[in-house]
């Protein structure tokens, strides 16, 4: 899975050539287009993790169903291709609107392995989840560090 | 008024005194020898200890997951100049297996290094001078059991007059306070949470907005800052403006996870991996604090 992540995040700085114009070039509207669908993969993430952290934290009631729904969510959400979301350019000292720091597509970038190590632990969760609170409990640490993972070295700080 | 030569050799002569006074009273600080004196150091607690002042965040090697080989070599850009995190383990020529605790606890509590020179507050010392000293005996038995590393230490890059280690004095003598910022009367969990936060775990090195010199505006303490080198700042975290319940800070210390489901980055992303270490008793500790800083 770790591998399939690596390879996604590498087509997306391969694959440009399909996504880009005929001359090469990717235009603003590309651009545009890729921020809102990433914010929107972000935005259904924490929607699902607000279920598991709730009842994580116990301010609403655990149950196995509502919380194998939510983590299987993640968990497909941490599969789906992210290939046309990072687009050369989309970085925030060449757009506004955008916390993606320019390092994520910088030699030495290991945004890849961090995305990696976020699906095995949405997968980590999904096997949890399920199978009582404490279990779920055990698997919100992984999965919410792993978050930060990207976001860590990744993403501007809020001003 | 004629200037004369007597004149301009007592003006001389009088600021030289007073320059050398200024450098005697702000010299550096050594912890007597007795000090550790009474504490039963204990490796086991050491680990928290070690967790809760963030050590391996800063002296770590870069690029590296280990929290426990403490390479140093971390760079840290400020207005003053880039610093560098020097090696701190257990190896006797490149790291501080060579030192004795009282050296140790005279440096993480004073500032001052083995050979007398002031060291620069990028180590908060200026926090941890209030860490109460069984914790760090603790932690130096603790540091005692981590593995050697051969990395050679990287000199600072500092520009004058900052490069000059005696002022430091000065500095220390303005803004390494040794009272806690939030006094009053405390229950014994926010008096665990305030050993926590102020001095252990130095948040206010972060979160508290600095003066022109570099010390933290205490009367704003926690109040959120801007990151050097960054366009970012670090969030509010007095509890009127931060708004959120002892819940949501234990588990966002647990997990990186905000009350709304973002996720902490940036810096915060290390500490949370050495506060997700910490009993629950210690991140109640901290929550019960937090809430009463801004309100007291």
């Amino acid at each position: 899975m770790q591998k399939a992540l690596i390879v996604c995040f590498t087509v997306a700085a391969v694959s440009i050539g399909a996504l880009a114009g005929a001359d090469g070039h990717i235009s603003d509207k590309q651009i545009e287009t890729a921020v809102k669908a990433r914010k929107a993969h972000m935005q259904l993430y924490s929607f699902h993790l607000a279920t598991l952290g709730g009842m994580a934290k116990e301010e609403i009631p655990y149950d196995a169903d509502t919380a194998a729904a939510a983590a299987d969510s993640i968990a497909a959400l941490s599969g789906i291709s992210q290939a046309g979301y990072w687009l050369p350019g989309s970085d925030n000292a060449s757009i506004e609107d955008t916390r993606a720091l320019p390092a994520i597509w910088e030699d030495g970038s290991d945004v890849g392995a961090k995305a990696g190590a976020f699906v095995e632990a949405a997968l980590l969760m999904q096997t949890a989840a399920p199978t009582g609170l404490a279990a779920l409990q055990g698997a919100m640490g992984p999965l919410g560090t792993s978050c930060g993972g990207c976001h860590q070295n990744y993403r501007q700080s809020n001003n | 008024m004629r200037v004369t030569k007597g004149f301009v050799l007592k003006t001389l002569v009088l600021t030289g005194v007073l320059i050398a006074a200024g450098l005697w009273l702000t010299r550096p600080q050594h912890l007597s020898s007795d000090a550790l004196v009474g504490t039963v150091a204990e490796p086991r607690r050491g680990a928290i200890v070690y967790a809760a002042m963030g050590c391996a965040s800063c002296h770590m090697a870069p690029d590296t997951e280990d929290r426990q080989q403490l390479a140093g070599g971390k760079s840290f850009t400020t207005d003053f100049g880039t610093f560098y995190a020097p090696n701190i383990s257990t190896d006797p020529t490149f790291g501080i297996g060579g030192w004795s605790d009282i050296a140790i606890a005279t440096a993480i509590l004073k500032g001052t290094s083995p050979d007398g020179q002031h060291y620069y507050p990028v180590f908060p010392y200026g926090s941890y001078g209030k860490a109460d000293r069984q914790d760090i005996a603790d932690l130096i038995a603790y540091l005692r059991t981590l593995p050697a590393d051969q990395t050679p230490n990287k000199p600072h890059a500092v520009s004058f007059p900052f490069s000059i280690r005696a002022s430091l004095g000065g500095w220390k003598a303005l803004f390494a306070s040794p009272d806690w910022t939030v006094s009053g009367t405390l229950s014994a969990e926010q008096t665990r949470g305030r050993e926590l936060v102020e001095a252990l775990g130095h948040c206010g090195e972060c979160h508290t907005p600095r003066n022109i010199l570099g010390g933290m505006q205490r009367d704003n303490w926690l109040a959120g800052a801007a990151i050097p080198g960054s366009k970012g700042r670090t969030p509010n975290l007095r509890a009127q403006q931060l708004q959120w319940s002892a819940n949501d800070i234990v588990a966002y210390l647990k997990t990186g996870l905000t009350p709304d489901f973002d996720s902490a980055g940036g810096e915060m992303v290390d500490v949370i991996a050495n506060t997700r270490q910490l009993p629950d008793s210690d991140l109640e500790a901290i929550a019960a604090y937090l809430l009463i800083v801004g309100a007291e």
